[in-house]
C-alpha cells in the first residue's frame, strides 16, 4: 500500500486522456453500435429483417456512413467484434472509415452476465481471460476505446453487498488492462430499471455502487482521467405509480454522480435503457441545464435512443436507406444539442427550465 | 445496502450546507485555533511565556478581538473546549465575540491518538466514547462545526492498509454523529511531512488514502454537502533532497484530490503543517492558479501559517498587543487573497507568468 509501482508512462497517461477528451469533446457523444448478434436478432425482428451477418453490415453501414450533419455530434462509435473486421461496399474497413471521419472507434469487451450463487438472481460480468491479448490486437486493428457491462437491480433484497463489491471489482479489472493498452475503458455499472421503486431508491442505490466502483479503480491503480463512465440515469422504476419531471430526474442524477465520481473522470456518457429517443433528449438537456455545477463532460453513449425510429424507417430494404440515415441524424443533431443544454423539445423554450428545479438538498 | 433509511431531513441537509459554504465563503479560510493545552505550552515556550490558563485566554483574546474587517478572510474559528468557555476582556464568552463578527465556531473534539498494535508506529484518533451527547452540547453552546485530526506517516511500510482503513472509518463514524447533532464535520486526515519520500510519493500516498476515507463516508451515509476537507498538501518529505516549486505542490495536490474528492464536497481547507507562513500563503496561491477545473473551494485552515508572527510578536507583552494583531491580520488578508489565487508575493513575477510554470497535469 505505501508503494507506487508506476505502469503508464507519461505519454502512455497523456495518450489515453487525449482519447478520452476526444470522444466526449463539447457537443458529442457516442453511437453505442455494438449490439451481439443476439440482440441483433430482437432488433431485427421488430421489423421483419433477416438476422444474416450481411444485413447487419448493411444496416451499421448506413448508420456509419450519414452524411456531414453527425460529425459534431458523434465523438465515437462503440462496435461489436464482428463488425470491427466488416468492410463498407467499397471494400475499406469500418474501422478505418469512421476513423477518417475523426470519429473514435471502440469495441465491447465483455462476454455477457453470469449468475452469482447464492444471490436473489444476481450477476456478474466474464471476459477477463485472455483479455489482456485481445486488448493488444483490438487496438492494433483500430481500437481506441473499449466498454465493459455490468449489471444491477433494484428489489427488496438486490443489489447486494455481494453483487456490488464483485462487479466493481470486475469493472476495475477489465479497466487496468485496457490501460495497458493505449485503450480507454468505458465503465459501464448499469443499475435496471425494472421494479416499481421510487426516484430517492435509485439514487440511494445509484450512490452506493457509484462509490464502491471509484474505491475498486483506485485500488485496482487505474488513471482516471483515462476513463469515462456510462451510468444509468437516476430514474423511478419502471413499474412506479410516481411519475417524475425532467428536472427531478436531473436533479437526482446529477447530485449523485457529484457525491461519487472524481473529477479527475474525463466524461459520463449515459446509457440509455429503456428510455424513448425523445426522453433520452430531453433528460439529457435537462443535465446539462442543471444549477449544479458538472466537472466532467456529460453526454450521451446511445444505442437504442439513437437508433430507434432509424431501425423502423430502414426495415430491412435498400431503398429506405435514405430515410434510415435521415432518422438517425435527427436523433444524432438533438444529442448534440441537449449535451449542451441547448435541445428545446417541439413545443417547449430551450431556456426557462431553470426555475423547474426543485433545490438540492432535497437530494 | 438496498434500502435507505434516511438519517437527516431535508432542513438538516439545508442547515449543514449553508454553514460550510459560509465558512469557506470566497476569499475566506479557517483560522486553527484549537491547540490544545500540551500543545499550547510549547507554542509559548518558544518565547519564554508562561503556560498559564491566563496567558491562553490573553493570546486567544489578542486573535480574536482583532479589527472586525478580519471576518473578510475567516469565515471560522476552531476553538479548543477550554477556549469555548473563557470571556474576553470586556467579559462577553469568546464564542460570542466570534459570532458577533460574522465567524461561524468550531470545537475540536477529537481525543488525541492512540498507538494501533502490531504496526510500525501508527495510530487511530480516539474520542468517540459519548460524542453525540459532547456534540449536542457544544451546538446548544455556540458551535456550528466541529475538527477531528487522524495522522498517518509515510516510511517503507507506511501507511498500512490497517492504518488507513481503521483511520477512514473512525472519521466516518465521527462526521456521522457531527452531523446528527447540526455540527459540520471538517474531515481531516494528515499525512505527516516528515521523510525523505519525493512528491509523486506523497501524491500516491494521499490518493489512496483520501480514496478510503471518501468510501468510508459513502458507507456511513455521510452527507458530503455538508462536511469539509482538511488534508495535507502533496509535498515532498522534509528530508527529500530535492526540492519542488510551488507550483509542482500545486499540481500534485490539485492533481489528487481532483481523482479522490467528489465535486459534492463544498471546500477544501488545507493544513499548514511544517510550512513556514509565507511558504503556506505560497502554495495555497498556486493551488487557486492550477489550470485544472477546482469544483470546491480551497482555502486554508491554518493554525502556527496564521500565529507565528503574532506570537513573535506579542512575546507576552500587553504593549505589544497592536503589533501582534496586526501581524496576525496581515497574514489572514494575504491567505485571503491566496485563497483566490490573488496573492502576488513581493519581488514574484505576474499571474501570466506564473501560469506558465504549471506543467502539463498528464505527468502527474
Amino acid at each position: 500500500m505505501p508503494h507506487a509501482y508506476p505502469f503508464l508512462t507519461p505519454e502512455q497517461k497523456k495518450e489515453l486522456s487525449d482519447i478520452a477528451h476526444k470522444i466526449v469533446a463539447t457537443g458529442k457523444g457516442i453511437l453505442a453500435a455494438d449490439e451481439s448478434t443476439g440482440s441483433v436478432a430482437k432488433r431485427f425482428q421488430s421489423i421483419n429483417a433477416e438476422n444474416t451477418e450481411e444485413n447487419r453490415r448493411l444496416y451499421r453501414q448506413l448508420l456509419f456512413t450519414a452524411d456531414e450533419r453527425i460529425k459534431p455530434c458523434i465523438g465515437g462509435v462503440i462496435l461489436f467484434h464482428e463488425t470491427m473486421y466488416q468492410k463498407t461496399d467499397d471494400g475499406k474497413p469500418f474501422t478505418q472509415y469512421l476513423k477518417e471521419r475523426d470519429m473514435v472507434v471502440g469495441i465491447k469487451v465483455d462476454k455477457g452476465v453470469v449468475p452469482l450463487a447464492g444471490t436473489n438472481g444476481e450477476t456478474t460480468t466474464q471476459g477477463l481471460d485472455g483479455l489482456y491479448e485481445r486488448c493488444a490486437q483490438y487496438k492494433k486493428d483500430g481500437a481506441d476505446f473499449a466498454k465493459w457491462r455490468s449489471v444491477l437491480k433494484i428489489t427488496p433484497t438486490t443489489p447486494s453487498r455481494l453483487a456490488i463489491v464483485e462487479n466493481a471489482n470486475v469493472l476495475a479489472r477489465y479497466a487496468s488492462i485496457c490501460q495497458m493498452h493505449g485503450i480507454v475503458p468505458i465503465i459501464e455499472p448499469e443499475i435496471l430499471p425494472d421494479g416499481d421503486h421510487d426516484l430517492k431508491r435509485c439514487q440511494y442505490v445509484t450512490e452506493k455502487v457509484l462509490a464502491a466502483v471509484y474505491k475498486a479503480l483506485s485500488d485496482h491503480h487505474v488513471y482516471l482521467e483515462g476513463t469515462l463512465l456510462k451510468p444509468n440515469m437516476v430514474t423511478a422504476g419502471h413499474s412506479c405509480s410516481h411519475k417524475y419531471t425532467n428536472q427531478e430526474i436531473a436533479m437526482a442524477t446529477v447530485t449523485a454522480l457529484r457525491r461519487t465520481v472524481p473529477p479527475a473522470v474525463t466524461g459520463i456518457t449515459f446509457l440509455s435503457g429503456g428510455q424513448s429517443e425523445e426522453e433520452a433528449s430531453v433528460n439529457l438537456n435537462a443535465m446539462n441545464q442543471c444549477p449544479l455545477h458538472r466537472p466532467w463532460a456529460v453526454t450521451f453513449s446511445y444505442g437504442r435512443a439513437l437508433q430507434a425510429s432509424a431501425l423502423k424507417a430502414w426495415c430491412g430494404k435498400v431503398e429506405n436507406g435514405k430515410a434510415c440515415q435521415e432518422e438517425f441524424i435527427k436523433r444524432a443533431l438533438a444529442n448534440n444539442l441537449a449535451c449542451q443544454g441547448k435541445y428545446a423539445p417541439s413545443g417547449a423554450s430551450a431556456a426557462g427550465a431553470d426555475s423547474l428545479f426543485v433545490a438540492n438538498h432535497a437530494y | 445496502m438496498t434500502h435507505q433509511f434516511p438519517s437527516l431531513s431535508p432542513e438538516q441537509k439545508k442547515e449543514l450546507s449553508d454553514i460550510a459554504q459560509r465558512i469557506v465563503a470566497p476569499g475566506k479560510g479557517i483560522l486553527a485555533a484549537d491547540e490544545s493545552t500540551g500543545t499550547m505550552g510549547k507554542r509559548l515556550e518558544k518565547i519564554k511565556v508562561e503556560n498559564s490558563e491566563e496567558n491562553r485566554r490573553y493570546f486567544r483574546d489578542l486573535l480574536f478581538s482583532t479589527d472586525p474587517s478580519i471576518s473578510n478572510c475567516v469565515g471560522g474559528i476552531i476553538f479548543f473546549h477550554e477556549t469555548l468557555y473563557q470571556k474576553s476582556d470586556s467579559g462577553k464568552l469568546f464564542p460570542q465575540v466570534i459570532k458577533d463578527k460574522g465567524i461561524v465556531v468550531g470545537i475540536k473534539v477529537d481525543k488525541g491518538t492512540a498507538g494501533l498494535n502490531g504496526t510500525d508506529g501508527e495510530t487511530t484518533t480516539q474520542g468517540l466514547d459519548g460524542l453525540s451527547e459532547r456534540c449536542a452540547q457544544y451546538k446548544k453552546d455556540g458551535c456550528d462545526f466541529a475538527k477531528w485530526r487522524c495522522v498517518l506517516k509515510i516510511s517503507d511500510s507506511c501507511p498500512t492498509s490497517l492504518a488507513i482503513a481503521e483511520n477512514a472509518n473512525v472519521l466516518a463514524r465521527y462526521a456521522s454523529i457531527c452531523q446528527q447533532n447540526g455540527l459540520v464535520p471538517i474531515v481531516e486526515p494528515e499525512i505527516m511531512p516528515d521523510g525523505t519520500h519525493d512528491l509523486l510519493h506523497c501524491q500516491y500516498v494521499t490518493e489512496k488514502v483520501l480514496a478510503a476515507v471518501y468510501k468510508a463516508l459513502s458507507d456511513h451515509h455521510v452527507y458530503l454537502e455538508g462536511t469539509l476537507l482538511k488534508p495535507n498538501m502533496v509535498t515532498a518529505g522534509q528530508s527529500c533532497a530535492k526540492k519542488f516549486t510551488p507550483q509542482e505542490v500545486a499540481m500534485a495536490t490539485v492533481t489528487a484530490l481532483r481523482r479522490t474528492v467528489p465535486a459534492s464536497v463544498p471546500g477544501i481547507c488545507f493544513l499548514s503543517g511544517g510550512q513556514s507562513e509565507e511558504e503556506a500563503s505560497l502554495n495555497l496561491n498556486a493551488i487557486n492558479q492550477v489550470p485544472l477545473n477546482r469544483p470546491w473551494k480551497l482555502t486554508f485552515s491554518y493554525g502556527r501559517a496564521l500565529q507565528a508572527s503574532a506570537l513573535a510578536a506579542w512575546q507576552g507583552k500587553t504593549a505589544n498587543k497592536a503589533a501582534a494583531q496586526e501581524a496576525f491580520c496581515s497574514r489572514a488578508k494575504i491567505n485571503g487573497l491566496a485563497s483566490k489565487g490573488e496573492y502576488k508575493a513581493s519581488g514574484s513575477a505576474d499571474q501570466a507568468s506564473m501560469q506558465s510554470l504549471f506543467s502539463a497535469s498528464y505527468i502527474y
